[in-house]
Formats: C-alpha cells, structure tokens, sequence
C-alpha cells in the first residue's frame, strides 16, 4: 500500500528555539525542518526569530539572514534570488513555492517552512531531485527532425511560436510535481506535472518531427494516465503556468490519433 | 521500477525509463469518458425508475420492471454503472497498492466482482421482463 504515515525515524520532533536578536523589537519567527544526515536523530522544527528591521522583504531574505546571524548551519539552495533559476523552491506555510519570490507579508503568523514534500531529503531544506531531472530527461527535451537542417534557422510563423507561451516559462523548480498527490504515491513510473508540461512544450512545437514518437513514449497507465487532474500542480506553481491543462492538451492529443 | 531498491546502481534515467512505455492506457481514458456521459441520462433514468417502484406493491413493481422500455433502460443502466465502476476501481487500485502480487490479485477481483454484480443484476431483471 502507498504509505501515508512516515517511518518511525522520520517523524518530525521540537527542536531548538534560537535566542531572539539583542535589541530588535520588529521579531517575526519562523518554524524551519532541520535534519542532518550526519546524525542518527529524527527531523525536528527549529524555531528562529528574524529582526525584520535588518533584512529585506522575502522570505529568502530572511532565511539568508538566518544563516548569516544565528545558525550558519541552516541549509537550503538558492541562486538568483527573482524566480528565475528555480533554487530556493521550498515547502512555505503549507504550498510549495519560491522563497525568493514570496514575501513574508504573504504570510500570516508564525512562517512554516519544510523542504519540498515526499522527496528524499539531502539536508534541512535540500530535496534530492535526480529522479525529477531523470524524469525531464526521458521525454527528451529537445528539437528532433529528419528534414536536412535549413541553412538558417528552422522557421515558425508568429502564432505557431504562441503555442509555447505558457510553457516555455517553466525554470523546473518541481514545486508542481511535489505538490501532485498522484506523483507522491506513484513518482517512480508516473512523470509528474512539470516533466509533462515540457513533453507538451515539444509535441506542440510545429518545427519537430517527432510528435507521433513523444506521444508513444508517453502513452502509458503510469506515464500519463496516472495524472487525476487534481489541479494541486497549477494551484502551486509560482510561475502562473498551467500543467494540468497541458497534461489534458496530452490526452486529447491521445484521444485525436486514435478516433 | 518500484521493486527496485533505491539501492540499485541502475542509472537515474535507467529507473524511468524502467520497461518502457506500456502503449495503452488511452483506451482505459476513453471509455471512462464514454461510460461517465452514458451514466448521467442512464442514473437519471434509474432513480426516476426506482421512485416508481417505490409508489407500487410486489405485483405492481413486477409489471413496472417486465415494460420492455423500463427493462432496457434498467439493463443499460447496470451495463454502463458495472463498466464504469470496474474502470474506476482499478485505477484507485493501481494508484494505492504497490506490491505487485496483491496488485494483481485486487485488479482480478474487481473484475469478477463486477462481473458478478452486473450479471446478477441483468439476471434479475430479464427474468421479470421475459416471465411477465
């Protein structure tokens, strides 16, 4: 059965309440997931109180100040901090979206912060994504044509290049595949909303050749069908886009080759 | 593949791709649309029927069931609900159950399962139908 408690090791316990910063009277206090894979101790909740004075407006912001002036042991990624290169996706009062492109205004009370949900966790806020970048790999994301290369570009009109608006956007971050119930209990053969939203991107490109191919490829209970349009994917996603209706573009594509 | 350790040093794309895809599954997706539309009318149909039988004794019920009109929309009903169901169930059971002998055994039972419910039922109602 798909398990829905956790293991006995990974049940989450209280952990440390930092000490508040001297002198600050602006405190907002977070509740962050700590696990060291270091140690044989369970998961636990810190809990960290951030001088809103001192520090900009994200909760990026704020974690960074975190790891700069209390604890430096506090671990996650980020990189461009303005939702372009899909780092700091982390699990934020209870949706999964980007630090760096969510305020902590946002947010009311105490800010809960988990790392992306049923995914291996490397440490604290790091998932282990390697099957996710596995899973885009496998719809092979790239141009695939027979035709002789042109000798410039290989040409499409203006409103065939507006199919991939919607799509092209995605930077990967995996906060809509983690949030997919349908991926959580089946990720190991279901492709999950973000590497789907990309096999749709090539399949609706008019300049490949090898849509009838992606479409095999795809064309499985698993793969694709394992999708319940539960909406979890585009509910989350923090680049406006829609999975789910490119998984339905999928299946109507399915559906149009065979009636 | 599920029964893989997340010890294996199979490669990540290797797990993936894992037996590759299955070509089908589409056909599953359709006819779980046709028998979802084919059940609105059909459901309508059947509560309709069944406030009728509510209102009647034995013999009245009987005579209701064994109209040839009421026989075949009853039949339909029970064809396109058992259809409808099975597909569903198997998909919930796919989803949830994860060693693959119990997997099997579960999608075989609910097959005979429904099976057994619309044969009773079609049963049922062709031997009114056919006695009256």
């Amino acid at each position: 059965m798909a398990e829905f408690n956790l293991p006995k090791n990974s049940r989450l316990v209280e952990g440390k309440t930092w000490p508040k910063p001297a002198g600050a009277n602006n405190l907002r206090e977070f509740r962050i997931y700590r696990w060291d894979p270091d140690g044989e101790s369970n998961p636990r909740v810190d809990t960290y109180f951030v001088d809103l004075d001192d520090c900009g407006p994200m909760i990026l912001d704020a974690i960074i100040w975190i790891k700069n002036k209390i604890d430096p042991t506090l671990t996650f990624r980020r990189s461009c901090r303005e939702g372009i290169c899909g780092s700091c996706a982390m699990n934020i009062d209870g949706t999964n979206t980007l630090a760096c492109t969510k305020g902590m205004d946002e947010v009311s009370g105490a800010i809960r912060i988990y790392p992306l949900p049923h995914m291996p966790v490397v440490k604290d806020l790091v998932p282990d994504l390697t099957r996710f970048y596995a899973q885009h790999a496998s719809i092979e994301p790239w141009l695939k044509t027979e035709t002789p290369a042109p000798e410039k570009e290989w040409r499409q009109s203006p409103s065939d290049r507006e199919h991939l608006d919607g799509l092209y956007e995605c930077i990967l971050c995996a906060c809509c595949s983690t949030s997919c119930p349908s991926y959580w209990w089946n990720g190991d053969r279901y492709l999950g909303p973000a590497a789907l939203l990309q096999a749709y991107r090539w399949l609706i490109d008019s300049r490949d050749e090898a849509t009838g191919d992606r479409l095999d490829n795809l064309e499985d209970p698993f793969r694709l069908y394992r999708c319940h349009t539960i909406m979890n994917c585009s509910n989350a996603c923090p680049k406006g886009l829609n999975p789910a209706k490119a998984i339905a573009e999928i299946k109507k594509m399915m559906v149009a080759r065979q009636v | 593949m599920s029964q893989q350790s997340s010890t294996s040093l199979r490669t990540p794309l290797g797990r993936v791709r894992g037996l590759g895809a299955a070509k089908s599954g589409t056909d599953h997706f359709w006819k779980s649309r046709v028998t979802a539309v084919a059940n609105v009318p059909l459901t309508i149909a059947f509560v309709v029927i069944m406030l009728m039988l509510s209102k009647r004794d034995y013999a009245g019920a009987v005579k209701l069931v064994g109209q040839p009109l009421v026989a075949i929309l009853l039949l339909l009903f029970i064809g396109s609900a058992t259809y409808h169901m099975r597909l569903g169930m198997q998909v919930i059971i796919e989803d949830y159950v994860h060693s693959e002998g119990k997997k099997v055994a579960l999608l075989m039972l609910n097959t005979f399962f429904a099976i057994a419910v619309g044969l009773a039922s079609a049963y049922a109602i062709l031997k009114i139908g056919f006695a009256g």
